[in-house]
């Protein structure tokens, strides 16, 4: 069993983030260019609040940050090459840590 | 029960892992060694292992495929560099065709696996070295979930434009 991890809450964010078609469509936009949260909002059959509650979301996966222009809060993209890297390294963890809770498993029957 | 930590290093394109099994270093060892045990954990959940060839030693040939949920299967093969039982292995693994035979000998994920004694069992540390951010995404691409692979299509997409 898994009881400690240094990074698998991390890895945890970024998986629930991606895992919501609206979430991979807001990213993707605000990748290419940076928008308001009320652009986006009129983007999707969705409250203004709904669409907020997305970009916290991918906001806490560090995958978005914000930024201020006037009275308008600007979404911006936060997935560079290095990120991506870094992001494939979460996602190649996540099979290690599988691996281990399966090992545990094995040693646990003996 | 199961400490882990790990260490990713983003300009190197390695992943350091880190657990500790209630268990002694012989016993760890034999998940590696034995290939029936092995096959039980190596592939992820929905993906098993079956090793069809296992040579556990310096030079050693390994040659496995993993069964996806529509049976599809994914070969892969290993070449062992070092053993030296029950503390530590290395191994350099690859992407096989059909036939289980290499794709590229040079497209390989190095791993090394140290096991040591602590008061109460076993830590065993796996660092996995990739040769190419390409390669990384092709091994990483079963950890990750359907909603996950997807979005790293399209950041891949973009960030090719």
């Amino acid at each position: 069993m898994v009881v400690g991890s240094l990074s698998g809450a991390d890895t945890d964010r970024v998986f629930h983030a991606l895992a919501d078609a609206t979430r991979r469509d807001i990213l993707i936009r605000v990748i290419r260019s940076g928008q308001s949260v009320s652009e986006l909002a009129r983007l999707y059959p969705m409250s203004f609040a709904a669409v907020q509650k997305h970009v916290a979301v991918l906001e806490r996966a560090a995958l978005v940050s914000k930024t201020r222009r006037g009275r308008e809060q600007i979404v911006n993209g936060e997935v560079g090459a290095l990120r991506r890297v870094s992001l494939l390294l979460d996602a190649y963890e996540e099979i290690w840590r599988q691996r281990v809770e399966q090992i545990s498993a094995i040693l646990d029957e003996e | 029960m199961t400490v882990i930590s790990s260490t990713k290093d983003v300009d190197k394109l390695t992943l350091t892992f880190v657990a500790e099994f209630d268990a002694p270093v012989e016993r760890v060892w034999r998940v590696w060694s034995d290939p029936r045990k092995l096959e039980r954990w190596w592939g992820p959940p929905t993906w098993p292992a079956t090793f069809e060839r296992y040579e556990f030693q310096p030079g050693g040939q390994v040659r496995y495929f993993m069964t996806g949920p529509d049976g599809e299967k994914a070969h892969g093969w290993w070449t062992i560099t070092a053993v030296e039982a029950p503390h530590r292995l290395e191994f350099d693994d690859g992407f096989a065709d059909d036939k289980g035979e290499p794709v590229d000998p040079k497209d390989i994920t190095h791993g090394v696996v140290t096991l040591e004694a602590t008061g109460s069992g076993t830590r065993m540390t796996t660092v996995s070295t990739f040769v190419s951010a390409e390669q990384l995404e092709r091994m990483a691409a079963m950890g990750m979930e359907e909603g996950m692979r997807e979005g790293m299509g399209q950041i891949d997409a973009l960030l090719k434009e």
